[in-house]
């Protein structure tokens, strides 16, 4: 040790290491917490709509919170309409969602498996019906795009060919949900999203004008809708009219008939 | 004295806590232990060591017996979950984070921490998960999970055989970290997870990650892990599973006294050290220094994942699987009443005629 250049007293080389052990922790320390915390902000800043969640999802933020990221939802769908979100999506890492437009939750399991599948509870246990789902709503969004609004009939596969999406079709087979892509509609006026609608009354077709010659029809969707996104999943039109609207909070099931 | 489980568990726990071990005072060394390392300093007996170590070093083979085990062990287990969701087989469904095996929950302990703190609210069907899951691991050891099961473990072995590599060749140099890391890294965790109301910790968790990508196939998670791989191999030596990662904490602390353990036999050893270079947590193999041990024979503590890749190092047999109450040995050469020196002199001998 010859340096003379230095004023300050020198620290051994074992302090130094030790003093530069505890800075790359620090730093180490710094950089899991921030990777953590992105995934935080992503989550405070993301502007587009929240996610359809599976059914009996308590409200984002809480279901967020009390789903384990494991998966068993997943396991049980018999049309396997729900998936786990990736790394991308910050705290929704691994949390179930469903993109009802390639596959929606028509409750071919006769309803509320994922929910019996739930470990946590995320996935409330209050429900046991699928009319008691509240999912989302059905919103026509796309109101001129709507082959009934126009008074037009629809010929052919819903979807097209090459459509992977499965629905329970009761009339082929109650327990077996049908590729979608496997039925050709033929129907004067379209009305598929009130005629695969799993929720008895919840969207229906009502007359545009008072003019009983007019033909068109407008999707009107009632209260008892539970978002199941079949409607999303069957309208032939591109992208689709009607589609479900989901709501951060507002959602979480409430225990029925108490 | 022999040590009691209370202070076994005192002195564990502040080795998983971070503390650096130290050579004992003299005395809090039974005077067995003291006999032996009497006898382990006698010039004769330095001389066997030397040479003994010199024709083991001559071979040097490292075993893979318990680290193929161990491997199979990994690699059969989170298979399982894949196969049970692609060949709907039902056995073990879910992710690691929870899941039923063959209709029983599971759930990760440390998962439902973060779940718990987050969500401030519990069900019935997690509290099961988490009493079965916390059983298992009080019995078999908490970190036996790491090395046995966690997926991320078999990619960092793998990214540790690579790091060494490049070390010999000195492309690439370790870099340590303080141990007391992880420590902070959980409480930041859990504060966080309670404050924010999200399980933070679980976004980057490389256990959650790679259990899901393998059976739900979320790849984009893999960025993550890769990254985590690449500062292994060409930073710091398996930084994740030593420094960082709650998990291991989590499940140490729940094995702090399993009865499945390692147990060190002071007598077989001839402090080459291989053990130390293997390691995962070296520090709990401290006690196999020369002058380290205090008694004739001593469990490693509970930051050890029972990975056994020292008994894949250690010439001698002097660390082994050990279940409290069911393992039988011999009594020790140097145990009071016993044949002491003479006793270990001739086992010695017979084991070099042996060979």
């Amino acid at each position: 040790m010859s340096d003379s250049s230095g004023e300050k007293p020198k620290l051994s080389s074992r302090e130094r290491e030790e003093r530069r052990r505890f800075l790359r922790s620090v730093a180490v320390g710094g950089v899991v917490t921030c990777a953590a915390l992105a995934g935080w902000l992503q989550h405070k800043v993301a502007v587009a709509a929240p996610r359809l969640r599976p059914p009996g999802a308590l409200d984002e933020d809480a279901f967020l919170a009390a789903c384990i990221k494991c998966g068993q939802c997943v396991q049980v769908c018999p049309v396997q309409a729900i998936r786990l979100a990736d790394l991308q999506e910050g705290v929704g890492n691994g949390v179930p969602y469903i993109a009802a437009r390639d596959q929606a939750c028509d409750f071919s399991c006769d309803a509320t498996q994922c929910v019996l599948a739930c470990p946590t509870g995320a996935l409330s246990h209050l429900i046991d019906k699928k009319e008691q789902v509240t999912m989302g709503v059905a919103k026509l969004v796309h109101g001129d795009a709507c082959l009934a609004r126009q008074g037009r009939g629809f010929r052919g596969k819903a979807r097209g060919e090459a459509f992977a999406g499965r629905l329970r079709y009761v009339d082929i087979d109650r327990w077996k949900p049908q590729a979608v892509a496997g039925r050709a509609y033929d129907v004067p006026l379209c009305d598929l999203c009130v005629r695969e609608c799993p929720i008895k009354g919840a969207i229906a077709l009502e007359p545009v004008s008072a003019d009983p010659a007019d033909p068109r029809r407008t999707p009107v969707v009632k209260a008892s809708c539970v978002g199941c996104g079949v409607c999303e999943m069957i309208c032939p039109a591109e992208p689709a009219a009607i589609q479900i609207v989901v709501t951060p909070t507002g959602r979480e099931p409430k225990r029925a008939g108490s | 004295m022999s040590k009691g489980l209370l202070q076994l568990t005192r002195e564990g726990l502040a080795l998983l806590f971070g503390r650096t071990p130290e050579k004992p005072p003299a005395e809090a060394v039974t005077p067995e232990a003291a006999a032996l390392l009497a006898f382990k300093k006698t010039p004769a007996e330095r001389k066997r060591r030397k040479e003994a170590i010199a024709a083991e070093r001559a071979e040097d083979v490292m075993s893979w017996k318990w680290r193929s085990r161990r491997w199979a062990s990994i690699i059969l287990l989170n298979g399982l979950f894949v196969l049970s969701f692609w060949l709907d087989l039902q056995l073990v469904e879910g992710s690691l984070t929870a899941s039923r095996v063959l209709g029983f929950h599971m759930a990760d302990l440390n998962s439902s921490l973060q779940l718990m703190l987050a969500h401030k609210h519990v069900v019935l069907n997690l509290v099961i998960g988490v009493t079965t899951v916390f059983l298992i691991y009080v019995i078999v050891g908490g970190r036996s999970f790491c090395s046995w099961v966690c997926p991320y473990h078999l990619l960092s072995e793998i990214a540790e055989l690579l790091h060494l590599k490049l070390a010999e060749k000195r492309l690439v140099k370790d870099h340590e970290l303080d141990r007391r890391l992880r420590v902070v890294l959980f409480g930041v965790f859990a504060v966080l997870a309670f404050a924010t109301g999200f399980t933070l910790f679980e976004t980057i968790s490389p256990v959650g990650i790679l259990s899901r990508a393998l059976t739900y196939g979320t790849l984009v998670g893999l960025i993550w892990v890769a990254l985590l791989l690449a500062v292994e191999v060409l930073w710091s030596r398996r930084f994740w599973c030593r420094y960082v990662c709650p998990v291991g904490l989590t499940y140490g602390f729940v094995g702090a006294v399993a009865p499945v353990r390692i147990l060190y036999d002071s007598e077989k050893c001839m402090h080459e050290g291989k053990c130390r270079q293997v390691c995962l947590v070296p520090h709990v193999l401290d006690l196999t220094k020369m002058s380290y041990a205090t008694e004739l024979r001593e469990p490693i503590g509970p930051d050890c994942t029972r990975c056994a890749l020292c008994l894949d190092a250690c010439p001698t047999g002097a660390l082994s699987f050990d279940v409290v109450g069911i393992t039988r040995r011999p009594p020790p050469a140097f145990a009071p009443g016993g044949p002491g020196a003479a006793g270990l002199e001739t086992s010695a001998h017979g084991k070099a005629d042996a060979a």
